[in-house]
């Protein structure tokens, strides 16, 4: 089906993984994947944040995985990603030489029923979980009207105009929060990333926006340095026991959570918040996924488990990837699956809230 | 002066990294590659790019950029090869070189074409380099100024440009151009993902038809099938001497004009969200308005080829505006060029609004690493289009299955289906008809360049003009008509009515006889038929999506006006009208071979890849191409076959693209390429 490539990587870099695919095989439970090239599919095209986050994976996967293999990042765009999905849906675990890597984007239309949605997660194997993070912020003059704790009331009556992507995207869990404390926001769709998004916000049209973590650091902070931009609140972050808390890269940001609680008239228990907590664990906190195809064995998992754990053990991990990629975890093994679970098995009635709402408020049927 | 300050500095220390003998070699070395895939058309940037990501790991800054660059930079130079020899625009950068650059390889200026291009490349690049080197430190208020009102008059000013291109019969302009805008909305909509001609049951349509494909069809096959017919070589007399000297000094003579298209091609690539596509079009249709004899345009005159080439190399440097200052790609090669620098700077380096205050020196070294990358890149391309100049006296029955080749696996690129293929074979069919029937093809193209951004401003301005009338009848007013949106609608508004009065003197195609009146009528009536179709079908979309029903109707409802006079004027006026205009008359006496025949022949490539996989398809078609049709011995189509499939396998193990697989493929495992 795919074309095999050999494409030699820059030597030097080889040599510290040595290590990493020794220990593997030792074991006796590793596949080797010497000579081969592992196709990893982003139903993406190569302009998105997730052709960013698997090219910053790709080389250090192929330096830690065992036999060195080429890595090479295929896009495989369309259909707001579930082209590429249903197509990685279709194949048979061979020889552990086809990975791909969900988003976001991936999730939703899988979550809210929609019809192009072809592929089953229970069927793959997830081998890494990368989450993040998301900020909402506001122009300075918008943000100086906010009551204590980020209270959204003094804002009840303002003409709030929001560049999004789509309703059912991952801007649905911005929309709904923005909702959820009382702000009237109308989203201007047919922006092509949240960088338009955030330009549209620059020039004044946009009054209201929201970045992903990483997004935030690199595009916002400047216009918050040059006092145009404030933060408003990070969407938070799940600690151990499943609760909303502060985002720890932005730990002096309040947590929607808190702002919610200071707000009147929005509940941070019942069915709304439920649905929109629901939305939020299925978008942000593992937001990026690697799988491995159906039927693979456990030696494959365990290898390529093993393989993104020895790229985290790097020592200078944690500097190559705050910049890229945020300080969020990047979770494997057990962890990894305890995060798709929560990701994709949300309750029935958060669906149907979510589905509903689409359709009264802006007209959205998934049929 | 404070801004020198600033800048010399760190334009000081940019020429500092530039200049060191590594640096410049990995250049010349992206320079290489660059123009290896830009001499084939339909593979961009985007393609090499990929191709180099996996070395930048690790990569020293500098030296990845350099190469990175010079791979860049030169696509819209090495893509003038097939505009000008072949007439296929090899990148959307040079589609209006076509129009005068392939008449004039037709008249065997092939050479001088190709000079003139490469030297108004090389100027536009340094324009626009100089010009970014002052400009960049005052961009960012400016570009913010350009708000969705004034980037959608940006797009109907492009549209605009159609009252140039039009041709002898206005009506048929307009209506070529509301039907490529309507081809361009097909799909799901912008705003509410309504389907429009399109169904989930159909997932290939649901995405839309891409630019490649498009500018492929419509431009690339009615031009291979039409010199095929005539069985002889492009050009249709022997080589000039001197070609390339003499294009140098045509560009000499024009330098104002090139200087001109320059500004234009920074200033248009500086505004994000309008891309590149329309420069080269905003600068033919100023170079024409500006000329004083303009009979010559569209057949063959070289002011026609530097305009277009002066701007489209300015716009790469615009374009790194948007990508530097607010980390928007401008474009699908900036995108991956912005993952790219994230590799190399290892984070320390993010594009974005941050890279002026904190890598000013660097910001400079990738604005002059580009002007060089334009040197060195216009340098080797002079030195070689003599030589290449000379396909055009090769007989053209042995050049098509190639060029054949080369556009299936271009289009291809767009979504890996065999879809692909078909969408090219339609959307060829549409422009070999509108070719005969003197239907201006770059109206059509101009309208699905713009159909999408055309769309997505009007919906936009539209809302949030609307908030701003809310909050205040003033507020609303001041942000719909600022003074740059009522400036632009003076320009248009003037290049219009120049346009119209000039239309009847250009014909950006060449002259077209008239013949029977019987073709060209049912040709109108199937485009009205579809035009019809698309209306109806964007009519039935509900309410609450109805942003996504309004631009297709509106404008699917001045096209029918349009067909309807144009019928009107088919039913009052003789058959020698140029509303008839039918090339079959024209041609008829040099056609060696007929259009359905010739067809023939790529509709069966066609069908053999949905049943046997690209390669097998291709494997026969080239044999009996060459051995029935050209009537070479089988040895020759034997070792001509060979010889293609491994260049294409070549490429496509390089770029780690497969092939279409057919039916055949889905039920017998078969090893690569065969697959």
């Amino acid at each position: 089906m795919f074309c095999k490539t050999l494409r030699p990587l820059a030597g030097a870099l080889a040599m510290s993984s040595a290590l990493a695919g020794v220990q593997a095989m030792a074991d006796g439970h590793a596949i080797d994947l010497e000579g081969k090239t592992v196709e990893w599919i982003i139903p993406f095209s190569e302009t998105g944040g997730s052709a960013k986050w698997a090219n910053f994976y790709a080389p250090l996967l192929s330096e830690a995985l065992p036999g060195n293999p080429t890595v090479v990042v295929t896009f495989m765009p369309g259909a707001g990603s579930t082209k590429g999905a249903n197509h990685f849906q279709g194949l048979k675990y061979e020889d552990g030489t086809t990975i791909f890597g969900s988003s976001g984007s991936t999730q939703f239309p899988y979550l809210l029923s929609d019809p192009r949605v072809r592929y089953e997660y229970g069927d793959w194997n997830v081998v890494l979980a990368s989450g993040t993070g998301g900020v909402s912020y506001l122009p300075a003059d918008l943000a100086g009207r906010l009551g204590d704790g980020g209270d959204a009331s003094p804002l009840a009556g303002e003409d709030f105009i929001y560049g999004s992507q789509g309703a059912t995207r991952l801007d649905l869990v911005p929309l709904l929060a923005w909702e959820m404390l009382g702000l009237q926001v109308e989203p201007v769709f047919g922006i092509e990333g949240r960088g338009d998004g955030r330009l549209m916000f620059e020039r004044g049209e946009a009054n209201i926006d929201y970045q992903t973590s990483s997004s935030f650091l690199s595009g916002v902070t400047p216009l918050v340095e040059a006092g145009t931009a404030v933060p408003w609140f990070s969407f938070g972050s799940l600690d151990a026991d499943g609760n909303i808390v502060r985002d720890p890269t932005f730990p002096d940001m309040p947590s929607f959570k808190e702002v919610c609680e200071a707000t009147e008239g929005c509940a941070t228990e019942g069915e709304q918040w439920d649905a929109w907590k629901a939305f939020f664990v299925a978008g942000f906190p593992a937001q990026k996924m690697v799988f491995l195809p159906a039927g693979a064995p456990d030696a494959a998992i365990a290898t390529f488990t093993e393989a993104f754990e020895a790229v985290q053990a790097r020592a200078d991990f944690a500097e190559i990837s705050e910049k890229r990629l945020g300080v969020y975890p990047q979770l494997t093994g057990a962890a990894a699956q305890t995060a798709l679970d929560s990701a994709t098995q949300v309750p029935q009635e958060a669906k149907d809230f979510v589905i509903n709402w689409l359709s009264d408020r802006y007209g959205v049927v998934l049929k | 002066m404070e801004v020198f300050a600033t800048a010399l500095p760190a334009l000081n220390d940019a020429f500092g990294m530039i200049l060191q003998p590594h640096v410049i070699g990995y250049l010349i070395l992206g320079v290489v590659m660059g123009l290896c895939i830009g001499v084939f058309p339909g593979l961009g940037g985007i393609a090499g790019l990929s191709l180099l990501l996996p070395f930048m790991f690790g990569m020293e800054p500098v030296t990845g950029l350099a190469l990175m660059i010079g791979m860049v930079a030169v696509v819209p130079t090495s893509d003038t090869f097939a505009s000008v020899l072949m007439g296929i625009p090899g990148s959307s950068a040079s589609q209006a070189t076509v129009l005068d650059g392939f008449p004039m390889a037709k008249k065997g200026q092939a050479a001088r074409a190709l000079s003139a291009a490469f030297a108004s490349s090389l100027f536009g690049g340094l324009v626009g380099a100089a010009f970014l080197t002052v400009f960049i430190l005052a961009a960012r208020p400016i570009v913010l100024l350009f708000q969705t009102p004034e980037l959608l008059m940006i797009t109907i000013f492009g549209l605009s440009m159609v009252g140039i291109l039009a041709g002898r019969v206005a009506l048929k302009g307009l209506v070529a151009a509301c039907l490529g805008i309507l081809v361009g909305t097909i799909g799901e909509g912008a705003s509410s993902g309504a389907l429009r001609m399109s169904s989930y049951d159909m997932p290939y349509l649901v995405d839309g038809l891409k630019l490649v494909i498009v500018g492929l069809g419509i431009f690339a096959i009615p031009e291979i099938v039409a010199l095929l017919r005539q069985d002889k070589a492009i050009s249709d007399r022997a080589p000039l001497g001197g070609g390339w000297l003499s294009g140098v000094k045509d560009w000499w003579a024009n330098k104002w004009l090139s200087m001109r298209c320059s500004l234009i091609g920074v200033v248009v690539g500086v505004i994000p969200g309008l891309g590149g596509s329309v420069v080269d079009w905003i600068a033919y249709g100023h170079t024409v308005q500006t000329a004083k004899d303009k009979s010559q345009f569209g057949s063959g005159d070289v002011r026609g080829v530097i305009g277009p080439e002066s701007s489209n190399n300015a716009k790469e440097g615009g374009g790194l505006v948007p990508t530097l200052l607010f980390g928007i790609p401008g474009s699908g090669s900036m995108a991956i060029f912005i993952s790219a620098v994230a590799l190399l700077g290892s984070g320390s380096i993010e594009v974005g609004p941050s890279m002026l205050k904190n890598n000013l020196d660097f910001t400079y070294t990738i604005v002059w690493l580009l002007a060089l990358a334009n040197v060195v890149g216009t340098i080797i391309c002079i030195c070689a289009s003599g030589g290449i100049a000379r396909l055009t006296s090769i007989r053209f029955a042995l050049l098509a299955p190639f060029l054949f080749m080369i556009i299936s696996f271009a289009a291809f690129q767009s979504r890996q289906e065999i879809w692909d293929l078909v969408a090219l074979f339609g959307i060829g069919l549409l422009g070999i008809l509108m070719r005969r029937f003197d239907w201006s093809r770059p109206a059509f193209l101009i309208g699905f360049v713009l159909s999408a951004p055309a769309e997505r401003y009007t919906n936009q301005a539209y809302q949030i003009g609307a908030s701003r009338f809310r909050r205040s009848f003033e507020d609303g007013l001041e942000y719909v008509f600022s003074p740059i949106v009522i400036v632009l609608i003076i320009i248009t508004l003037i290049s219009v009515v120049i346009g119209l009065r000039q239309a009847k003197n250009i014909q950006a195609e060449g002259a077209v006889a008239s013949g029977s009146k019987r073709a060209p009528l049912i040709f109108l009536l199937a485009v009205t038929g579809y035009i019809g179709l698309a209306y109806w079908n964007s009519a039935i979309i509900p309410d609450f999506a109805r942003m996504d029903r309004v631009f297709p109707v509106f404008v699917a409802t001045v096209a029918l006006v349009g067909c309807a006079l144009l019928l009107v004027q088919m039913m009052l006026k003789p058959e020698t009208n140029a509303v008839f205009a039918d090339r079959e008359a024209q041609e008829a006496d040099v056609n060696t071979h007929g259009l359905w025949g010739t067809l023939a022949w790529f509709a069966s490539l066609l069908v053999a890849s949905a049943l046997g996989g690209f390669i097998l398809a291709l494997a026969g078609f080239l044999l009996l191409f060459i051995r029935l049709r050209a009537g070479k011995s089988w040895a020759f189509a034997a070792a001509y076959t060979g010889i293609g499939i491994l260049f294409i396998c070549g490429m496509a193990a390089t770029l780690g693209r497969d092939f279409p697989p057919g039916l055949l493929q889905s039920h017998v495992d078969l090893p690569w390429p065969l697959t």
